[in-house]
């Protein structure tokens, strides 16, 4: 067996060990085993490729010297940003590691093209598409995190930004036909480049805060495609396999997530979340009345009830009430109440955000259900605690005609009773009056998630 | 250069449709750490970046290489630490099965005198 059939087969192993990983996620109680399996299947990978490489004869001095340094860099950053990362900013992170991702596979593509004077038309087509997608993926990414963030989190637009994208499109297409044609001039792809990640910068902006999950699902897929394109420059099957699986996760996440928000992904990168529908208010709506309650008779409502469903929205993480809501549950099941959570794909800035955050204040992971395991159980359910959470429980969405039209929802006004903690009567993102306020069922605890919270245990441990 | 461009094709479709087949079925409870997961996994990006070291030459090659290594690396280390760092955190209910066994014998007279 020769160093380079050994190679192989390590990388084949590799990619082996990416699959059974990510089959390991699919239940919470093999998940990090899959992840440990994936981290060593890469691990074999890039052993076997500095194996291949030292094999090869090529790498002099200055090569290792540059690709070490660069790498302990790297991973010194990598590490410290996960390890010290605040859960509520994970989407940040991964819209980071999207980015340096993409624009790695950009740069091989670049340097690749920079080197090789031949490309075949299969490579050449690679190398445009690796670019292309690699420089959108890099500024649209950070950009993204810069929204997340919060140094912006309004969307922006001005006027043209539809005609400077199409510019930008137009000139990356034709740089890039002209670079598969078999022009070999490295200005070329710099347009590329720039084009690409204009574009990615422009296509980013004007994006809502409420659309962001969508947003990084996507970003993540094209990483992923990028990725998989550096496989086909530089004829690397590992690349090849490992991108397709992340464009493939990706790209599943993309249409759960615009799914879930009852949008169509190109309606998203359009831009501008209901605002032809925001004018036409749902009719009755505002006609209602709104019951606000005290939180002592808030505790003997939840104290007395048998089975509660929590429904927690981005507001209890944003108020970091995490901990208080367990705090709340662990309370009412000493008292033999059943406690659920019911969580929205939505719930949160990335798909499956909420789950990670209340497994951070320790729920366990069986009290998490999903919406549509959990919705034929509100019909039996004494008390729903509405949480930071608007749009995804506004019943207006089971009837056609206003902007959460067809939108999938928990079904929480089927509960027998309904509280809802929220600081004001202000509207979600959607910018329309949610009707679950004015339900007769319905009773508003207007304060801050943290602080209600914290005044509901107070107040049920005297019950 | 063996398999050339349609050899790579295939793999890219076939891997495409594993992965659609595997991540189909991950539930939404784990939709973040399975992101952060597919994260780490495309930092085998830096795979590639230790091949295009072997034969980059020239300041600019150098620079590239080295920008590209510290991301995949960034990539790879980072997220892999971050996912796992997550997982962990998914617990089950502390034993729930022994918590009603446990009581009685845990010292509450008022409560094992009760007929039942």
């Amino acid at each position: 067996m020769t160093v380079q059939d050994g190679v192989r087969l390590a990388s084949l192993f590799g990619a082996a060990c990416f699959v059974l990983g990510l089959h390991m996620m699919n239940s919470p109680a093999t998940a990090r085993r899959g992840n440990q399996l994936s981290a060593f299947g890469m691990l074999v990978a890039v052993i076997a490729v500095l194996v291949q490489v030292s094999h090869g004869g090529t790498m002099n001095a200055t090569r290792w010297l540059v690709l070490a340094c660069g790498a302990l860099i790297g991973g010194a950053v990598g590490l410290y940003s996960a390890r010290s990362v605040a859960m509520t900013s994970m989407p940040q992170l991964v819209s980071l590691f999207n980015a340096v991702g993409g624009g790695a596979a950009a740069l091989i593509a670049v340097a690749d093209y920079h080197h090789d004077t031949h490309l075949s038309g299969g490579v050449a087509t690679a190398s445009v598409l690796d670019v292309l997608i690699g420089c959108v993926t890099f500024s649209g990414s950070l950009i993204a995190a810069a929204k997340l963030q919060g140094y912006f989190s309004q969307p922006v637009t001005f006027p043209g930004a539809k005609a400077v994208s199409a510019i930008l499109a137009l000139a990356a297409v034709a740089a890039g036909i002209d670079v598969i044609a078999g022009a070999h001039n490295i200005w070329i792809l710099v347009i590329v480049v720039a084009a690409a990640t204009g574009i990615g910068i422009l296509m980013v902006l004007p994006i809502g805060g409420a659309d962001m999950p969508v947003v990084i699902s996507l970003l993540n897929a094209f990483t992923g495609t990028a990725v998989a394109m550096a496989g086909f420059v530089l004829e690397n099957a590992t690349l090849t396999i490992a991108g397709a699986l992340v464009g493939a996760s990706g790209g599943i996440l993309t249409k759960l997530m615009a799914d879930a928000m009852n949008r169509s992904v190109l309606s998203i990168i359009a831009g501008g979340f209901g605002t032809g529908t925001s004018g036409i208010e749902v009719s009755g709506a505002g006609g209602g009345s709104v019951r606000s309650i005290a939180i002592d008779d808030a505790a003997l409502q939840l104290v007395y009830a048998s089975k509660v469903i929590v429904v927690p929205g981005y507001g209890l993480a944003a108020a970091q009430a995490q901990h208080a809501v367990r705090e709340l549950a662990e309370l009412l099941e000493a008292r033999g109440i059943e406690v659920s959570y019911a969580i929205h794909p939505v719930a949160g800035r990335m798909p499956g955000h909420m789950n990670v955050l209340l497994a951070e204040a320790n729920v366990p992971y069986d009290q998490l259900r999903e919406m549509d395991d959990i919705n034929p159980e509100f019909d039996r359910t004494d008390v729903a605690l509405v949480i930071g959470a608007n749009d995804v429980t506004n019943p207006a969405a089971r009837r056609p005609g206003n902007a959460v039209s067809g939108m999938p929802i928990l079904d929480v006004d089927r509960a027998r009773s309904i509280i809802v903690i929220k600081r004001s009567m202000a509207s979600g993102y959607a910018g329309i009056d949610n009707e679950l306020y004015t339900d007769p069922k319905t009773s508003m605890l207007f304060a801050d998630a943290k602080k209600g919270l914290a005044e509901l245990v107070a107040a049920a441990k005297v019950v | 250069m063996t398999q050339g461009f349609v050899g790579d094709l295939t793999i890219f479709a076939l891997a495409l449709l594993v992965g659609f087949e595997v991540i189909s079925k991950v539930p939404a409870t784990l939709h973040t750490p399975l992101m952060s997961g597919a994260n780490s996994i495309h930092g085998v990006v830096l795979v590639g970046v230790v091949i295009l070291s072997s034969f980059v030459s020239g300041p600019l090659g150098y620079v590239l290489t080295f920008v590209a290594a510290a991301f995949g690396a960034a990539n790879v280390v980072g997220g892999y630490a971050v996912t796992d760092r997550m997982l962990q955190m998914f617990r089950k209910r502390p034993v729930p099965a022994e918590r009603p066994v446990e009581r009685p014998a845990d010292a509450s007279p008022s409560q094992s005198g009760e007929p039942r």
